[in-house]
């Protein structure tokens, strides 16, 4: 079965391009302004989207994307409202769109109809950051059986983990930046050289680059290193800044990062 | 589902990638000392010299004559030093962490007794400590708050969500996240990812070690029943642990219900809670139908928690142990109780503990003994039971 996630980075690798995935929080401040948000961030050059499922307790995250979890929350979101706001836009786009939630949130909605749903909504794969490698068998079987992905993450304490889990990765491996939670970050202090030397021996899909990549100069530094960059707080501090109002400034920034890769 | 740490279905590693090495890192080096005499040695050491262990085994005559049923001991985890069962682990993990040349301790806390006990043992052994506390418990315990800023440790307040013990966590962990090479998470109950609900139940089991052979001492026999409070379960699992395989040993864990479970000011996670995955286990969780964590309430900051440690679930789900639910008001009442009949003010979450027992305790027969397991002293609870009661003890 094919998968939108595959053709995207087939497209970009004909055309000599690194991948734009771009993030933000489903609902934040409301699913119109995530639709507008979404189709913005598409036709200035993102790639892929990620929508963020906001979670009451969001341990990975920094707080910009705590705070729009909770904006996001407040004003009544649920999964299944973020599933009609994933059918209406795919009657206007057919770029991959990947689903960043947290593991409770699948596993108590039931994992059979979670995925079946993303099939039938044409989520292409979802990322869980608190479900590392080793707890993959909770959700594995069931998304591959919809053929959703599930994207592996790895970090720089992933040392000689990374091997084992960049081999066994689909649609693209999620490479975490630096230590730490979701944010801007104005410098880092990984060693990608190296990282990326370890990741790129024995990775089995497009590795892309994510956590703390905020500008321009940023996205094209980094997209060096590997097949694309995630950029998500830098979108969602916008979100938070402008509200409803923000469209054409996250379509801005959005048009600045892939005009620099 | 992995294998690792698994308590039934419950338990696990759900943890984020950064710390997913750290995670093994503690299991290795958990595996490596555990066993290790010289290990043992000083953590014995450390029991008896610094903690005042063992702890009393006390018969509370007045109790027991005047509940007309079993007899009742008391296990006096009251009198350890710094007030609670809490340093029981504490000694134990961060004598890890020094075995593994961590040099900054962090650790999270509800009613403060296990900040206060991770300070103490990080100004005992000279490391740098810094406890995250939600703000709303910060003003319940502000005495705590105190208390750890003297023994030099950084109390940072955690705004976010209900500002109790479940974000003290979510911060705690973001934390770690950030500074895993320098830093050791000393967490304080039988929770989180695997090994640490395995490493807190074996730093606690010398609770029912010790009743095990105070009582054969005493009454030449086991107990009929224990009694502990639960909040994420670590002292009920330390007084438990030991009498697991003893079939005829009735265990008894006391949720705190708030309000009333029928309410939604309540932290009964057993009672009313569902399968969920939050901090780093499968566990029980007070959740809505979509799975976002409900805020939990109790009087007691220590078990305003809206999860329970994996063994605890496991236990409930077997039907090993059985899990009451006691109310504010109950609590508060068993705390006066307590102090009056035996001149012992037990903390808010301990009396969670003794409420639970002058239930069970004159159900039972006269020859049978009921153990409680008193985790912690009361002098935190002064304040906010006196307020709870509307007398004002405010210094003038």
């Amino acid at each position: 079965m094919s998968n939108r996630i595959d053709d995207c980075f087939e497209a970009l690798k004909a055309k000599g391009e690194k991948a734009l995935i771009t993030f933000v929080t489903a609902g934040d401040p409301d699913m119109e302004t995530t639709e507008k948000a979404v189709l913005s961030m598409f036709d200035n050059g993102a790639d892929i989207v990620e929508l963020g499922v906001p979670f009451s307790d969001p341990i990975a995250e920094g707080v910009t994307i705590q705070k729009a979890s909770l904006r996001s929350l407040n004003g009544g979101t649920t999964l299944d409202k973020i599933f009609d706001l994933v059918a209406s836009l795919r009657k206007k786009t057919d770029k991959p769109m990947l689903l960043m939630m947290y593991l409770n949130t699948i596993f108590v909605y039931g994992k059979e109809k979670f995925f079946r749903n993303c099939r039938d909504y044409e989520i292409d794969g979802v990322i869980v950051p608190d479900m590392p490698y080793e707890e993959r068998d909770e959700i594995l079987d069931t998304a591959d059986k919809y053929g959703i992905y599930n994207v592996n993450l790895v970090a720089p304490t992933s040392h000689d983990r990374i091997a084992e889990i960049a081999s066994n990765s689909k649609g693209f491996l999620y490479c975490v930046s630096s230590l730490g939670v979701t944010g801007t970050r104005t410098e880092f202090k990984t060693n990608f050289d190296e990282f990326f030397s370890l990741i790129n021996k024995s990775v089995s899909c497009p590795a892309c680059v994510g956590f703390g990549i905020s500008s321009p100069e940023q996205a094209e530094k980094m997209s060096k290193y590997c097949d694309g960059v995630i950029v998500g707080s830098a979108i969602v501090k916008l979100i938070e800044k402008y509200g409803a109002d923000s469209i054409d400034e996250v379509g801005k920034l959005v048009k600045g990062l892939k005009e620099a890769m | 589902m992995s294998k690792i740490g698994r308590y039934g279905e419950f338990g696990g590693q759900y943890v984020p990638e950064t710390v997913m090495n750290a995670v093994n890192e503690l299991n290795e080096a958990y595996e490596k000392y555990k066993d290790d005499p010289e290990f043992k040695a000083e953590l014995a050491n450390l029991y008896k010299t610094y903690a005042n262990r063992p702890s009393m085994l006390y018969y509370a005559d007045r109790m027991t004559k005047d509940l007309g049923g079993a007899k009742i001991y008391i296990k006096r985890e009251d009198l350890n030093h710094t007030g609670a069962h809490k340093i029981n682990n504490v000694l134990g993990q961060i004598l890890l962490a020094k075995k593994m040349g961590k040099k900054r301790i962090i650790a999270e806390t509800g009613a403060g007794q296990h900040g206060v006990a991770t300070a103490t043992v990080c100004a005992l052994m000279g490391l740098e400590c810094e406890v995250y506390m939600g703000s709303e418990d910060m003003k319940r315990q502000s005495l705590n708050v105190y208390r750890m800023n003297l023994l030099g440790s950084k109390v940072t307040g955690v705004d976010s969500g209900t500002a109790t013990l479940k974000d003290a966590i979510n911060e705690a962990m973001r934390d770690w996240c950030s500074n895993i090479d320098t830093t050791f998470y000393c967490i304080g109950s039988v929770m989180g990812p695997h090994p640490y609900p395995e490493i807190v139940r074996d730093f606690q089991k010398i609770i029912s070690e010790e009743i095990r052979s105070q009582l054969y001492e005493a009454e030449g026999k086991l107990p009929d029943c224990v009694v502990a409070c639960v909040g994420g379960g670590s002292n009920a699992m330390g007084a438990f642990y030991d009498f697991i395989k003893d079939e005829s040993v009735r265990l008894v864990g006391a949720e705190a219900a708030g309000r009333g479970i029928d309410t939604d000011k309540h932290a009964a996670t057993i009672t009313k809670g569902s399968v969920g995955i939050f901090h780093g286990m499968k566990s029980l969780f007070l959740q809505n139908e979509y799975g976002q964590i409900d805020p939990v309430y109790s009087i007691s900051a220590g078990l305003d928690y809206p999860g329970i440690g994996p063994e605890h679930a496991y236990l409930h789900q077997t039907k090993r142990a059985e899990y009451v639910d006691i109310t504010d008001e109950e609590a508060v009442c068993a705390f006066e109780y307590l102090s009056k009949t035996e001149g012992i003010i037990p903390a808010i979450e301990s009396a969670h503990a003794v409420a639970a027992a002058m239930k069970i305790a004159p159900t039972m027969g006269k020859d049978q003994i009921l153990v409680i397991n008193l985790s912690g002293r009361g002098d935190k609870d002064v304040y906010s039971v006196a307020k709870y009661r509307e007398v004002d003890i405010d210094e003038q």
